[in-house]
């Protein structure tokens, strides 16, 4: 973004947009926006969830960072993740991801995203999809794990998932109506090269992103840095739902690095954002963490919830349904 | 009719034997200096317990819930298995075999796999 505008005219801006939340009809709909179809959405989840026969171990506490543990082949993992942004220059969201992660090979894993918004007062809607492939090139443990990572996404410029920061992503995007900013298309190829390591329980992961609009715009870049370690490294003997081992605890930095031609930090959003997952016997994890803004061009907070379901040897299931 | 009888038990016991050969191929993979590793809970009844749990939760929905195998996946009581080292199923469980479909286990911490280890010998 070339040209920023100035903390106070912002808010002048802000304050000249007209917000329709304020009445009795706009409430309503930023109540059924922002309660009731997650519900559904959770409602058909778990709909989904009942149907899981063999279940194994969800993931780590991880919301934007990636490490270099694939899903297992033949599983499936079924996901909502819902982030509640408070911008504070402008009307709060939430953007909520419904994901669905696929074991192909044990070297190769597969996702797919339906993503979708609703603003304070300014309604709800499907902002897109991604599809992303991460692949293990080097198949042993090392002390460093490559995994090399491509994503198409088809999302509009109302999406508000967050799942990376790049270039000069900044709170003042936010200030956009959804009604105009949906009629953007962003039609991203995004790449990764995602470095993992394990080391007596904890792991460090960091990420380079490079993302490239289908149009001739510029690439833009960013990182994200992980590191997390279970509270307990030894399990105990016995069945328990609090046990310190079935909690994972981590620290996230993530963050735009600008873009092609103007690389650097400068007016660039950075974020601090401790995690934590709790995972059950059956294959259910649950995770939370806030997100911190650094820098001026930063969302000062945003908090990310997600509750996900294994279900192990999928495949194997599928095969038993047309036999 | 005896031979008959000798041919089909040996037919049902060629896809045992084929799945040993293949678990003892994978599993000479393993480097000396990792199958000479011995394992810290041996012998500890708790470690053992810890390693069923584990095994109920991460292994049982390949290997079934009493280790004898399933379709896809080779049964860990099984001669290959009983003779590896503790060492050599610990860097087995640590690695995987990617290409052949069995997950790194990496994501679990060292202690977890050696518990698994103390809970597939015991079965052994």
């Amino acid at each position: 973004m070339p040209n920023y505008l100035n903390e106070s005219q912002i808010v002048d801006l802000v304050e000249g947009i007209e917000v329709t939340g304020s009445t009795l009809k706009g409430k309503m709909l930023t109540w059924i926006h922002h309660v009731v179809l997650p519900i559904k959405l959770l409602f058909v989840l778990s709909l989904v969830f009942s149907m899981a026969r063999i279940v194994t171990a969800g993931e780590g506490p991880y919301f934007v960072t990636y490490n270099h543990h694939m899903e297992e082949p033949g599983s499936l993992e079924l996901s909502l993740s819902p982030v509640w942004g408070f911008p504070g220059i402008t009307s709060n969201f939430m953007g909520v991801s419904a994901e669905i992660e696929y074991g192909v090979k044990g070297w190769w894993t597969m996702e797919f995203y339906l993503q979708g918004q609703g603003t304070d007062g300014q309604g709800a809607l499907f902002t897109g999809y991604r599809w992303e492939n991460r692949v293990r090139p080097l198949l042993g443990e090392h002390k460093i794990n490559p995994v090399l990572y491509v994503e198409f996404e088809d999302v509009n410029g109302a999406d508000r998932a967050f799942k990376e920061v790049v270039g000069h992503d900044s709170k003042f995007d936010l200030l956009e109506p959804i009604s105009a900013a949906r009629l953007t298309a962003e039609r991203e190829f995004e790449t990764k090269l995602i470095l993992s390591s394990n080391f007596r329980g904890w792991n460090v992961a960091e990420n380079f992103i490079a993302v490239k609009n289908v149009k001739p715009e510029p690439w833009e870049f960013g990182y994200a840095l992980g590191v997390s370690r279970p509270l307990a490294l030894a399990a105990s003997p016995d069945e328990c739902r609090f046990c310190r081992e079935n909690f994972l605890a981590g620290l996230e930095l993530y963050g735009g690095l600008g873009e092609w031609g103007e690389f650097g930090l400068r007016d660039t959003s950075h974020y601090l954002a401790p995690s934590l997952a709790w995972q059950f016997q059956n294959g259910t994890t649950i995770r939370v963490s806030p997100s911190f803004g650094l820098t001026s061009p930063s969302i000062p907070l945003m908090v990310r919830f997600s509750v996900s379901r294994e279900i192990g040897g999928f495949t194997h299931q599928v095969r038993e349904w047309f036999r | 009719m005896m031979t008959a009888w000798l041919l089909l038990s040996q037919y049902a016991a060629s896809g045992h034997n084929g799945r040993d050969r293949q678990l003892t191929s994978e599993l000479s993979k393993v480097p000396p200096e990792a199958r000479v590793r011995t394992n810290p809970y041996e012998g500890k009844q708790d470690a053992y317990l810890a390693g069923r749990k584990l095994f109920q939760r991460h292994c049982s929905g390949c290997h079934g819930k009493d280790a004898k195998g399933g379709k896809d996946a080779p049964d860990l009581q099984s001669p290959p298995v009983r003779d590896a080292t503790p060492g050599t199923l610990f860097w087995f469980l640590k690695n995987g075999d990617l290409k052949k479909g069995m997950p790194s286990w990496a994501r679990l911490p060292e202690q977890q796999l050696w518990q698994i280890v103390s809970y597939l010998k015991s079965k052994n």
